[in-house]
């Protein structure tokens, strides 16, 4: 009697085993953020790229104005080609750019800056991910138009020229 | 062509699987007492086309045969021929066209060197075995294939990763899969011997050399992982707790623990349920971690295909195995020889007990911080992150006792000892240690007493393992393998705390002061190579006594676009002098990282040691 108790909690142990790796592998997105994500968390914390030091979000984000959060991997090719475009809208001088590096080796992520240009105000990172799933990235890159705390508009995938316009125009008819 | 032959002789090799699965389920149940010679024909066979099948991906790697897949992904025509070989187990598909390998040879091994034993016994370890091909057969075939064409074909490869084209990775897999493979035909024997009611001194003896195979496979094959951590990554260490190191560590934990039972039920007779268990315990835990691995559904630096199908038919395959070896557990349990001898408290059985426990301790510490992240993020959606403090803070104190145990079990004797042996010798060495690592704390100066019992235990071990080689109590192999563990807890102990780090922005013809040396940064040179171009530097360190110079490069390689860094590392016997640089700004200045490391050598030949204790135990005859 003992014995079939013993076995049937061994086969119950097992199967639910079974069941959470099954569940984990059902959604092989398990890292999805959640859709809709309006507003930023300004309490998120991260540190600089370059010295290491602590940094609130909520600091970065400038105030009634606009800013553009930049997620990117200097293993990411897309990033490499959407990277022009981010250094003009650094010489926009009207906007706060900050890049988020994502998933990165430190020294990979500075070197490309030093090749191409750092095109933000500054640079974080975010080592294992999860910050960029606060914001509802789903990859890299992705570029986020934040006025306030609030997101304004979501780019998905490298940025270009009509993306760029569309930036501009977003931040010229806001002014007016 | 190529491909053809690949997936035809796949294809043969499944069918005797198949026709194997058959007729030894035919000749048990009718009894047949003489051993069919068509099963050793159809493994033969199945051996022969497994072979082939792997040596034609060789071959299609060799020739860069882009018209497979599977080369275009990983291959390039400028790769040195050894990476060019070494790449064809380097990806998905062919890392489990090898583990295919070693599994059909090992069968085929234990085959012909059973001759001896049972034939119920050895048809149905052939059986049990014969059922993990299969899934790994169809795995491969399905869902992993590494014949698939490519057409049109594409005049060259896309290369594979520079960070793998390293010698200690390339021999890394397939040292690593014998061990994890080995434990297979151990999980197939146990559960047979269980069948056949043979759970006894005879087939401890005789399985006790395939549980030491893998084990020493496996042993090397974690120690090359770490060793390409340790100067490719460029962090400096050694041991991250990544998952995917973690997979190795555990069924390697559960080994040793069998490793140790195996000899009580060779000698005793007893704790045989125990090892059925932890052989089925070691299988599956090689058998999840390629799971856990393959499927993707860690989150792991190691960046592996993430293909939740492959994922589903590992897990199924492997639960399949398990419930399987669960039933066979409770129905045959019966036929276990039931030894009411109860260990008494003070015996060798009970030493090795508590050695089990231990190793069942650090492996439930390692499983839960592996898997725990997983099953909170199903079940609750939130996501945490594990890393080494939870590892060293739970390990660490547990090593105290261990190490204590470890000194002290190996000298009790069997069935009843009693512990008024203890004499004035162990009690000088057992204060000496604590002198020594007290002095130790004191001059260097450390801030955390915990270090103490550490380091005495840890000394203590030293030298009661040095004062056994003079005794005859236990066996030479023993006696190595116990002091070298105790070597490598020292050498890490001393590594982890007496590193030193530097780190700073320099130019060519810099210097810098760090504790009693002086870092000055010599030239820089641009050197082409065939597939990539590096950038090396020169550095000169220098104290007192001596200087030396470390050339430190940054390699642009062509095929991937990829850049890493080759730290330069200078070894000797008391410590390695690690330094790598990095490129940051246009601006002339370059990151410098310099470590120094003492007693690193130290750390691998310990292990080394401890491996070559298993090698020597084949040595001696069966005393």
């Amino acid at each position: 009697m003992i014995k079939k108790i013993k076995f049937v909690i061994i086969i119950l142990f097992f199967s639910f085993i079974f069941f959470v790796f099954f569940k984990g592998l059902d959604k092989p997105n398990s890292y999805l953020p959640k859709k809709n994500i309006t507003e930023i968390d300004t309490s998120l914390v991260f540190k600089n790229l370059y010295d290491q030091k602590e940094i609130v979000l909520g600091e970065l984000i400038s105030k009634n104005s606009f800013s553009i959060v930049n997620i990117w991997a200097s293993w990411c090719l897309p990033c490499r080609d959407e990277h022009e475009y981010l250094l003009k809208l650094k010489n926009l001088n009207k906007i706060n750019v900050i890049g988020i590096n994502y998933k990165d080796k430190k020294s990979n992520a500075t070197k490309f800056l030093s090749d191409l240009g750092n095109p933000y105000h500054e640079v974080l990172i975010d080592l294992d991910g999860t910050k960029s799933i606060e914001f509802g990235a789903i990859g890299v890159p992705e570029t986020y138009l934040i006025n306030n705390k609030i997101i304004v508009k979501k780019y998905i995938g490298p940025l270009d020229q009509s993306k760029l316009k569309d930036i501009i125009e977003i931040i010229k008819n806001e002014k007016k | 062509m190529l491909n053809q032959i690949g997936n035809y002789s796949l294809y043969i090799a499944l069918f005797s699987s198949f026709f194997l699965l058959f007729h030894s389920s035919y000749s048990i149940r009718n009894k047949s007492k003489s051993l069919d010679s068509k099963i050793f024909s159809a493994l033969s066979v199945q051996t022969l086309m497994v072979l082939i099948s792997f040596f034609s991906l060789i071959y299609a790697f060799v020739v860069s045969d882009f018209s497979n897949v599977t080369v275009y992904n990983n291959s390039h025509t400028t790769k040195p021929l050894f990476y060019k070989i070494s790449g064809s187990w380097g990806n998905h598909e062919g890392s489990l066209l090898l583990w295919l390998l070693v599994l059909t040879i090992f069968l085929f091994i234990f085959f012909i060197s059973t001759k001896n034993l049972s034939n119920k016994y050895r048809i149905i370890t052939v059986l049990f075995q014969e059922l993990i091909i299969i899934g790994f057969l169809l795995f491969i075939l399905f869902t992993s294939n590494p014949f698939l064409d490519l057409f049109p074909i594409p005049k060259e490869g896309t290369g594979l990763n520079p960070i793998l084209q390293d010698p200690a990775l390339a021999i890394h897999p397939p040292i690593l899969y014998i061990g994890y493979v080995g434990t297979s035909i151990i999980f197939s024997s146990s559960l047979a011997a269980l069948v056949c009611g043979m759970v006894n001194k005879i087939w401890a003896q005789h399985i006790k050399k395939w549980i030491i195979t893998s084990w020493i496979f496996l042993t090397i094959g974690i120690l090359l992982g770490s060793i390409w951590a340790y100067y490719e990554l460029g962090w400096g260490g050694f041991w991250f707790w990544d998952p995917v190191e973690n997979v190795s560590l555990m069924p390697w934990f559960c080994l040793t623990a069998l490793l140790h039972t195996i000899i009580v039920l060779e000698k005793r007779n007893i704790y045989q349920s125990w090892t059925i268990i932890l052989s089925i315990a070691t299988f599956s835990l090689s058998m999840g971690g390629t799971f856990l691995v393959r499927s993707g559904i860690l989150n792991s630096i190691h960046t592996f295909a993430n293909d939740p199908s492959r994922g589903i038919f590992i897990l199924c395959f492997l639960f399949l195995l398990v419930l399987l070896a669960i039933f066979i557990f409770f129905i045959f349990q019966k036929k276990l020889f039931k030894n009411l001898v109860k260990p008494l408290l003070v015996s060798k059985e009970t030493a090795i007990i508590v050695n089990n426990w231990f190793m069942m301790f650090f492996l439930s510490v390692v499983l839960i911080g592996t898997v725990y992240p997983i099953f909170l993020e199903v079940i609750s959606g939130s996501k945490i992150s594990i890393g080494p403090p939870f590892y060293q803070k739970l390990m660490i104190p547990f090593l105290v006792p261990f190490l204590l145990f470890m000194a002290i079990g190996p000298k009790l004797k069997w069935i009843k000892d009693n512990l008024s042996k203890i004499n004035l010798n162990q009690i000088i060495s057992f204060i000496l240690s604590i002198v020594i690592s007290y002095l130790i704390v004191k001059l260097f100066g450390i801030s955390y007493l915990f270090i103490v019992p550490l380091f005495a235990v840890g000394f203590f071990l030293l030298f009661s393992t040095i004062k056994d080689f003079f005794s005859k109590n236990s066996s030479l192999s023993q006696k190595i393998s116990h002091f070298a563990f105790s070597l490598f807890i020292l050498s890490i102990l001393f590594n982890g705390i007496f590193a030193k780090e530097f780190s700073s922005n320099m130019k060519v013809g810099d210097e810098r002061k760090f504790i009693n040396k002086v870092i000055k940064f010599e030239n820089l040179k641009i050197i082409e190579k065939d597939n990539y171009k590096s950038l090396m530097a020169s550095f000169k360190i220098s104290d007192e006594k001596r200087s030396i110079n470390l050339n430190p490069e940054v390699r642009v390689y062509n095929q991937p676009r990829t850049l890493t860094s080759e730290a330069a590392i200078n070894s000797t016997i008391y410590s390695d002098n690690f330094l790598v640089f990095n490129v940051i700004k246009d601006d002339g200045y370059y990151n410098v990282r310099y470590q120094y490391k003492p007693l690193m050598m130290w750390i691998w030949f310990s292990i080394i040691l401890l491996s070559v204790g298993g090698i020597l135990s084949y040595l001696k005859k069966n005393d």
